[in-house]
């Protein structure tokens, strides 16, 4: 052991010291080996976390430049075809960031790339999740931790795209006030009370930006730590493998290996914003120009992640009443309050639901593959079909303009595939699934098909099966074979009516549903057989010395190659080839 | 079909919780070969070395690029050098230290697995009643369930106290001397455009005679009087509602209106608010006589009275009654007879 | 020769005699596409340019556009439309009609010469009275000011070509042009006839200077630098979001794989 350096020696010196006023030690102690399991679909959260301290550090930094007001002021920058024109502050002082402070429009687009991407990886990391089952009990508060952060993430990318007051953005918050004002008795007030009365206003953007620096960030801050604390606390899931177990999380230790990839990741991820803000353009506000509520352009969109509801406003059908003096925007209300509402409200009570609808109680450590679990995989299929085609909706126009089409005729084609596509895509993946689970079942009790073609002595081709690695065979075997909920009684012995006869039938009928359908696992000792037959298979390398016993070749090949006549070993096969 | 058992008795095909041990630990080249090894650390410190470079080209960059001077790069084209000259120097110099984090425990530190163990999340049985225990004490002490009055009248309290943050948004909105004593649906209701409001062009704000505009022509327009209440207010509020367009087509073509002879000699107006959801329109198509909101695609026709023909707007386009004045140029005859804009619930 | 009989068999000989029929060919195709249409012999010497004209328009127009321009069920009537009418639609190649559709396509280059184009626009105008073809002095925007122009352009013309002038979709398949390629003559001459479904911005209402400045700010696009970077086309958020889908979430993923594949 080297005599510890000089900064090892204050690292000491400061670990003892705060340690004597916190008691940090025992913290070290049980922590600094704390094992994090090692696959690279876990770092999809990972991506989100970074994009976000990305987003952060870099809105700190613009926060210095840019003026949140709606006063109209003449433009004096470097940009020349907007010279002397009248436009906001809020748009004149992202003009100048844009051009006439240095590096300004590399923080403006680092900060605006890395919220597509803190969103963007917040969708995939919760497809991950979803699909491998990890918001199962112990996990469900986290899962709804993680809801309200991409909720939270579509309100602070809205509310900040929106401040430079462009023509794009503003467009679209005249369309978040015309949706706004369609809300049932209170819609007017609303949009009044928010807009400090009516539109555009002067209030707006100073009010937005209170809400986009402050509010929303300290929300999304206390979950973000909230969700990081329950996932330590709780260990993270781990996929099946060898000596991975539901009570166990085998990986690598937080330091050295975990610090320095997940520190390493946190530069990679900055880096690659970076370099994409210094070569991609990303919300040319100079080429869109100022905000007034009576200019628009032709190819209108929201950023990506809103461009579902945009969607879903265009693909709607004109329904609207008129009643006894009021009216009702059934347009408006069902694509931009009901239907977000309704997806949000899916989204956080899904584990819930499932839970209900299985009966599983247990505790999961160890993560589904997909395919163990067709029902889950092809609703979550199913959402994002759905979810997709609004969001082409949303680019109707654009890929009308792109491919030569009628904006008519994708709109039309788009409110027919809405309904059916979606359980299309749940069949065709649950049949995915079930087919994927039946060559598991295949690979248990025949080994996997080695790719080697052997010719036997009386010509019968055969592929080789090899028995599955220790790795395979565990991932493999970690399928559980779940029993649906039991099918209740109307009465009991007795003739007592049963309370709950109505629900529990639903959830038999769910629950039977949700497993039916998935393949049964062989036994153990099946399994055995499978592998050992597999390695009897493999050994198979020279075949005119293997065959010694006819019996032998007779059981393991069912017999098909004996028939009254035929050689009975390989000698006397070579014997009758050289007789012909 | 098998004995159906508990849910929570899930049948495990265990092979046994083979330690990971059992499956053997692959040495990496850096393992075993010295050379590979050191070759591992040079990439690494490289890395962390290229990186410093780039931070040096960063300043070097900031200082000396004028930020009015472009470069023509291959594919992107021509676009500002400073920007991309900062953009590549900080994201290589970030990247790299990752790559080199990354690389190092990649190739240098051990890569055996290791196994740590979980405990159920419930808390032990005797955690569990010592809460259960000091909570009834507490409760007990508190005389909460016992003194009734008290308990319904702090509930009332704490229910309440929050009722004075929401008063205090009610002064969100200040309404303005004209605005006083009227709803939100009323004034959402009016609009500039009053009886002898002379028609301007949008941008010119030149007056507008008949023959100025041709049959398929299209002007944007405003109030001639839209300018100063835009300074007097301070805001873009009143041109977000009179907004128009005048469009001309032969009067054959008019097959309905909203009123009549609301047209002058086949010169039509229509506010340029979409009743969808408020977008500006003005994309007019002058042969099928249809406008073509780019929001949503909700379509108007304009010779049928501006009743939607296609997309999710429910209402048709309020018309403006046009005439002209003494001296020959076209005026509005009054405001327009529903509100303009998106529907909203008072509408009726 | 022995050289190149000894090599014969190298791998890299079929790459390279490929990329030589490939470049044979392709050019050869580009010399001869390149080489302007033969139109039919006319005699131009001994007649005015408005008999030439009515020629060229019976020759090639009158099937769809009528035998005195009045307009058949197929094309529409060219009375009125104007010398401008006729020099932009055949100067943007867009006339003659290949083919019925939702819109008439620009072509790259035109099927008649200049000289052709003004003889056809001559008799065109002689018809009836109708929108003149611009002078130079009218449509050029030297002296403009792009700063008025992007103003009066956002208000006219954005919510058709986009803000940017990328175009736009109309309804059922018909498109707002893209204007990167326009001329400013050829510009000045689309706001003065309005073809197809664009309306008309005659001169009472744009005047030449109006007209002028929206010019010089469309070519300050065409010639703007993109100061972002990569420009993704110039229509925001939907190219922005596929992009991001691509190649930033390709890279990331990649550098995510990376890390947490074992090393060898």
């Amino acid at each position: 052991m080297s005599t510890p350096s000089h900064v090892e020696r204050a690292g000491g010196a400061t670990a003892t010291y705060v340690d004597k006023r916190m008691g940090s030690n025992k913290f070290l102690a049980r922590n600094l080996g704390k094992v994090f399991p090692d696959h690279w679909s876990f770092m999809l959260g990972e991506i989100a976390l970074y994009s976000f301290i990305v987003v952060l550090l870099t809105g700190v930094f613009l926060t210095l430049w840019f003026k949140p007001s709606m006063v109209e002021v003449v433009y004096d920058g470097s940009y020349v075809p907007l010279k002397g024109i009248k436009m906001s502050e809020a748009y004149a002082s992202a003009m100048n960031i844009s051009f006439d402070i240095r590096g300004g429009m590399l923080l403006r687009q680092m900060h605006h790339w890395a919220a597509l991407i803190f969103v963007a990886a917040m969708a995939v990391h919760m497809f991950r999740v979803f699909f491998t089952g990890a918001f199962r009990k112990p996990r469900e508060f986290n899962w709804l931790i993680g809801v309200a952060l991409t909720g939270l993430a579509l309100l602070a990318g809205f509310s900040g795209y929106s401040l430079p007051d462009d023509l794009l953005s503003g467009t679209g918050l005249q369309i978040a006030r015309g949706i706004m004002q369609a809300a049932p008795i209170i819609g007017t007030w609303m949009a009044f009370l928010l807009f400090g009365g009516e539109f555009p206003g002067t209030d707006f953007i100073s009010r937005l930006y209170s809400v986009h620096i402050l509010l929303i960030p300290g929300l999304i801050l206390a979950l973000v730590t909230a969700h990081l604390m329950l996932v330590w606390t709780q260990k993270h899931t781990q996929f099946p493998g060898p000596g991975r177990t539901n009570d166990n999380v085998v990986g690598y230790p937080l330091m050295p290996i975990y610090m320095a990839k997940a520190g390493g990741f946190f530069f990679i991820v900055f880096g690659v914003i970076g370099l994409v803000g210094g070569l991609v353009t990303i919300n040319p506000i100079w080429l869109f120009g100022p905000f007034t509520p009576d200019q628009v352009s032709a190819g209108s969109q929201p950023d990506w992640y809103i461009g579902f509801l945009d969607g879903a406003l265009r693909v709607m059908p004109n329904w609207e009443s008129s009643f006894w003096g009021i009216t009702i925007s059934w347009n408006i209300m069902i694509p931009a309050m009901i239907l977000p509402g309704i997806i949000f409200t899916v989204l956080a009570l899904y584990p819930f639901i499932e839970s209900w609808v299985t009966g599983d109680t247990r505790e999961h450590n160890l993560l589904d593959r997909p395919r163990n679990a067709p029902v889950r995989t092809g609703i979550g299929m199913m959402a994002i079909t759905f979810y997709c085609l609004l969001w082409i909706g949303g680019a109707n126009d654009i890929i009308a303009q792109a491919f030569d089409l009628s904006i008519n005729a994708i709109t039309w084609f788009l409110r027919v595939a809405l309904f059916v596509f979606p359980p299309i895509v749940f069949i065709v993946t649950k049949r995915i699934c079930l087919g994927l689970q039946r060559k598991d079942r295949d690979k248990l009790l025949h080994g996997y098909e080695s790719g080697r073609v052997l010719r036997l002595p009386h010509g019968e081709f055969i592929e080789v099966h090899e028995p599955l690695p220790v790795k395979d065979l565990a991932v493999i075997t970690s399928k559980t074979d779940h029993v649906p909920l039991p099918e209740p009684q109307a009465t009991d012995a007795d003739g007592v009516r049963n309370p709950k006869f109505r629900s529990q039938s639903w959830r038999h009928k769910l629950s039977t549903f949700f497993y039916a359908d998935n393949v049964t696992m062989p036994s153990a000792e099946e399994i055995e057989a499978g592998q050992h037959h597999a390695a009897h298979d493999a050994a198979l390398e020279a075949p005119l010395h293997e065959y010694e016993d006819a019996d032998e070749l007779r059981r393991l090949h069912g017999g098909v190659l004996h028939h009254p006549g035929m050689a009975e070993t390989n000698a006397e096969q070579l014997a009758e080839n050289r007789e012909h | 079909m098998t004995e159906i058992s508990s849910p929570d008795h899930d049948q495990q095909v265990a092979l046994g919780h083979s330690p990971v041990a059992d499956v053997p630990h692959k040495l990496r080249a850096t393992d075993t070969d010295p050379k590979m090894a050191k070759r591992a650390e040079r990439q690494v410190a490289s890395m962390f070395l290229l990186s410093v470079l780039f931070v040096v080209l960063f300043v070097a960059a900031y200082v000396a690029i004028d930020p009015s001077l472009t470069i023509y790069i291959p594919v992107i084209g021509e676009t500002s050098a400073i920007n991309i000259a900062l953009g590549i120097t900080f994201g290589a110099s970030v990247f790299l230290i990752g790559a080199g984090a990354i690389q190092w425990a990649k190739k240098l530190m051990p890569d055996v697995e290791v196994v740590q163990y979980r405990h159920d999340q419930v808390s032990p049985a005797d955690d569990t009643a010592e809460a259960e225990a000091n909570y009834e004490r507490g409760k007990e002490e508190s005389g909460f369930a016992r003194f009734k009055m008290i308990r319904r009248t702090m509930i009332a309290a704490m229910v309440l106290f929050p009722i004075p943050l929401i008063v205090l948004l009610k002064d969100l909105w200040v309404p303005t001397p004209a605005e006083e004593g009227k709803s939100p649906a009323e004034i959402l209701s009016t609009t500039l455009w009053t009886k002898g409001s002379r028609i301007v062009s949008d941008g010119t704000y030149k007056p507008i005679k008949p023959e100025d505009l041709p049959v398929g022509g299209l002007i944007n327009a405003v109030p001639a009087d839209l300018p100063e209440v835009q300074e007097a207010q301070g805001n873009l509020n009143a041109r977000g509602k009179a907004a128009i367009i005048l469009v001309r087509m032969q009067p054959d073509e008019i097959r309905a209106q909203q009123g009549d002879g609301w047209d002058y000699q086949g010169i039509l107006a229509y506010s340029k608010i979409c009743t969808h959801v408020g977008c500006p329109i003005s994309l007019y198509e002058q042969r099928t006589h249809h406008l073509l909101c780019p929001c949503h695609q909700s379509t108007f026709d304009l010779a049928d009275a501006g009743n939607v023909v296609f997309g999710p707007a429910a209402r048709r386009m309020p018309q403006l009654p046009i005439g002209v004045d003494a001296e020959g140029y076209l005026v509005a005859t009054s405001d327009f007879a529903e509100p303009v804009g998106p529907s909203f619930w008072e509408r009726g | 020769m022995k050289f190149l009989a000894a090599r014969r068999r190298n791998p890299i000989v079929a790459t390279l005699l490929l990329i030589g029929a490939l470049t044979v060919v392709g050019g050869g195709y580009a010399a001869i596409a390149s080489i302007q249409p033969a139109n039919a012999a006319i005699t131009v010497g001994s007649e005015t340019q408005v008999e030439a004209g009515k020629k060229l328009y019976l020759e090639g127009c009158s099937s769809c556009h009528g035998l005195a321009a009045q307009g058949t069920e197929t094309g529409p009537s060219l009375i009125g439309v104007g010398a401008a009418g006729v020099a932009f639609q055949v100067s943007t190649g867009r006339m003659p009609l290949a083919a019925p559709g939702a819109q008439a396509p620009a072509r790259d280059r035109a099927l008649y010469t200049d000289e052709e184009t003004s003889q056809m626009a001559a008799y065109i105008a002689s018809l009836a009275p109708g929108p003149a073809i611009p002078t130079a002095e009218q449509y050029d925007p030297t002296n403009a000011d792009a700063a008025l122009g992007g103003e009066l352009f956002r208000i006219n013309c954005s919510q058709c070509h986009q803000a940017a002038g990328q175009g736009g979709a109309l309804t059922q398949g018909k498109y707002a042009p893209n204007l990167m390629q326009s001329r400013p003559k050829t510009i000045y001459m689309a706001m003065l006839t309005g073809p197809q479904n664009m309306p008309v911005f005659g001169d009472a209402t744009l005047n030449s200077e109006d007209k002028q400045h929206i010019i010089k700010y469309i070519t300050t696009l065409q010639t703007l630098p993109n100061p972002g970077g990569l420009s993704l086309g110039r229509i925001g958020p939907v190219t922005e979001g596929v992009f991001l889908v691509t190649a930033v979430f390709a890279v990331l993923l990649a550098a995510a794989v990376w890390i947490g594949i074992k090393s060898r």
